[in-house]
């Protein structure tokens, strides 16, 4: 296992480490952050170039680069147009964005492999024909409007009960403070209606990718000899089928982190909250290179990560994928 | 000799369908798919012609202040007056215009990496599958974000977005051409062909791509629906498609405060985006038991 996890990291580094000059390279050319100055028409050349050697803008975008790389691999990601500092706030974002991601995610992986199971066990069903209906629609449904959608249902539910029963802005009530059984209720109120829009949303692709490998390995010969043991029916589709079954709902749940992030983006936008998605909107609307690049960096290295996790999940779960 | 075959000399014989008429006649019946071919048809319509023909204009004020929908105004009016099924039409017209461009854009990207990559294997397969892993390591929205704010100072507009999505959306296509290019690329007649001294370039245009057409259609289709969905998106969150041009995105960004006092603003264009993609979903999944038939055999 443990070479496992050295092989992986192996190919992960490298691919963080290119991954994170290509944003750099990207974000580099996306803007220029003396524009400002420049539009200036009273700005003397010499402040500008001034300038643009204290930001090395003078320099090849390699030598740029490695100097950021030292710079981050200190935990320093420099400071973004204002002045504060970017790891300080990407630090504080993250985990309420992680928070919400890593919820949703386990929620909709448990309630969508279920769905799958029964929907393949009960194919052609009723119930199977309302899962799959029900997945079709979700597919197509844009996450921020789904999510605007939970947010004014809420409002109007509040509004019909006469109390605050769902929490429609924010990540948690301002200026919290109390017990910590307080403090962790009022968060967890706050996450109800984001993780339901991720949620509905990520059910649909697990459940259908669930019922479509369950059908696969149903009628696999190692099934049918369970079967032929005398196995009652709930262990042969929970231990013998459900087991292999999940082997490409794991890869799914790996290469999907990303997008996963992505709704996490619009879902926080729309609730208010003061995650990865604002931050990112604030990065592109006022062309804030550092934090731009320290953005898109985190997010990357965060999916390496969870990729990695589900490679050593992956190999768990299927023995033969430990060997290389 | 040329007339013996037209009178068979025996008494059964099979009318000769081409592959084409075959996947067409699937296609036909799977009614679902055809339905809702028929209701994209229709929305492009409107939303192509319809502007021209509806008595409002999408940017006019009127006195006709946040009215709820009636006959006069059938999808109601905003807090300017402006005719609300106006601003949907044309919204709907930019959203399709980019996401069929992106589509197209990003599938002849795809189509030449995954075939460059098929077919000659090796490092270059390596380079080119390792870049469309990395495309994946950063979410689509996040990094279409930062380049359609880029792309559209430089390039105007709601073109940018579609160079942004594009730029982001090949390496689904591009790993499907490349998986079935490695299996085709082995195949005899490949091999007849190379004897012929055909050259690489007419092997992948003449031999291998047309027996990819089916899987390219569906791959098409689905970086259509990811393409509404990714476009809608980023101008809901004001980085894609900007004043003055509108698209159903932004149309939400702007009806999303009305949600409790004026909810056409807000839910009509969201449903607007569910039934174009819905519709998209289902032509993509009729192509797909078209193309494949094997695909619905019932497994015993």
């Amino acid at each position: 296992m443990l070479a496992l996890i050295g092989r992986r990291l192996f190919v992960a580094v490298p691919l963080v480490v290119v991954a994170s000059f290509l944003c750099f390279a990207l974000v580099a050319s996306s803007g220029d952050p003396l524009e400002a100055l420049r539009l200036n028409p009273r700005t003397p050349p010499a402040v500008i170039a001034k300038r643009s050697s204290e930001l090395h803008l003078d320099q090849p975008i390699v030598v740029r680069y490695s100097s950021w790389l030292r710079d981050a691999l200190h935990g320093d990601l420099g400071t973004d147009n204002n002045g504060s500092s970017v790891s300080a706030q990407l630090s504080r974002a993250l985990p309420v964005t992680l928070r919400l991601v890593l919820v949703a995610e386990i929620v909709a992986v448990l309630i969508g492999v279920a769905l799958g199971v029964v929907s393949a066990t009960k194919q052609y069903s009723w119930f199977d024909l309302g899962t799959t209906a029900f997945s079709f629609v979700a597919f197509a449904l844009p996450v921020f409007w789904l999510a605007a959608v939970f947010k004014d249902l809420g409002i109007r539910i509040n509004r019909a009960v006469g109390h605050r029963l769902f929490f429609t802005v924010q990540q948690q009530s301002p200026g919290l403070q109390g017990s910590t059984w307080h403090r962790f209720a009022d968060t967890l109120g706050h996450l109800v209606l984001p993780a339901l829009t991720l949620i509905v949303v990520n059910i649909a692709t697990y459940s259908r990718f669930q019922r479509a490998s369950m059908l696969d390995v149903q009628t696999a010969d190692y099934v049918r000899t369970a079967r032929g043991k005398g196995l009652s029916e709930a262990r042969v589709t929970v231990r013998h089928a459900m087991r292999n079954a999940l082997i490409p709902v794991t890869t799914l749940v790996a290469l999907d982190f990303g997008q996963l992030l992505g709704g996490a983006v619009l879902t926080e936008r729309v609730f208010q909250w003061k995650g990865m998605g604002t931050l990112l909107v604030t990065a592109v609307t006022k062309r804030d290179v550092n934090l731009m690049q320290a953005w898109l960096v985190v997010i990357a290295v965060t999916v390496v990560v969870f990729n990695l996790v589900a490679d050593v999940m992956y190999g768990v779960l299927d023995p033969r994928t430990r060997r290389g | 000799m040329a007339s013996s075959w037209r009178e068979p000399d025996r008494e059964f014989t099979i009318a000769a369908r081409s592959q084409w008429s075959a996947v067409g006649r699937r296609f036909v019946r799977h009614r679902l798919a055809i339905a809702s071919l028929v209701v994209l048809g229709l929305i492009a319509v409107t939303a192509f012609v319809g502007p021209r023909l509806w008595r409002f204009d999408y940017a006019t004020p009127s006195n006709d202040l946040s009215q709820a929908p009636s006959w006069k105004h059938p999808f109601g009016t905003d807090e300017k007056g402006i005719d609300f099924l106006a601003q949907v039409l044309r919204g709907a017209q930019k959203s399709l215009q980019i996401t069929l461009l992106v589509a197209g854009f990003a599938t002849l990207i795809g189509v030449v990496v995954g075939a460059t990559a098929g077919y000659f294997r090796g490092r270059l397969d390596a380079i080119l599958m390792r870049s469309a892993d990395l495309v994946l390591t950063i979410p689509l929205i996040a990094i279409a974000a930062v380049m359609a704010y880029r792309f559209s100072r430089s390039l105007g507009g709601w073109f940018g977005v579609v160079v942004a999505l594009a730029l982001f959306t090949w390496p689904g296509t591009a790993r499907i051409v490349r998986a079935e290019f490695l299996s085709l690329r082995e195949k005899e007649f490949v091999e007849a062909a190379q004897a012929s001294g055909a050259g690489p370039l007419r092997i992948i245009v003449v031999h291998l791509l047309p027996n990819v057409v089916g899987s390219l259609a569906v791959a098409a289709t689905l970086t259509m629906a990811g393409g509404v969905l990714a476009e809608t998106s980023l101008s809901f969150l004001g980085l894609g498609v900007r004043f003055p041009d509108t698209s159903l995105g932004l149309i939400i960004s702007n009806g999303e405060q009305a949600a409790q006092t004026r909810p056409w603003l807000f839910y009509i264009p969201g449903v607007v985006i569910l039934v174009i993609v819905l519709c998209i979903n289902f032509v993509g999944d009729g192509l797909r038991d078209a193309f494949d038939p094997k695909q619905q055999r019932v497994r015993a």
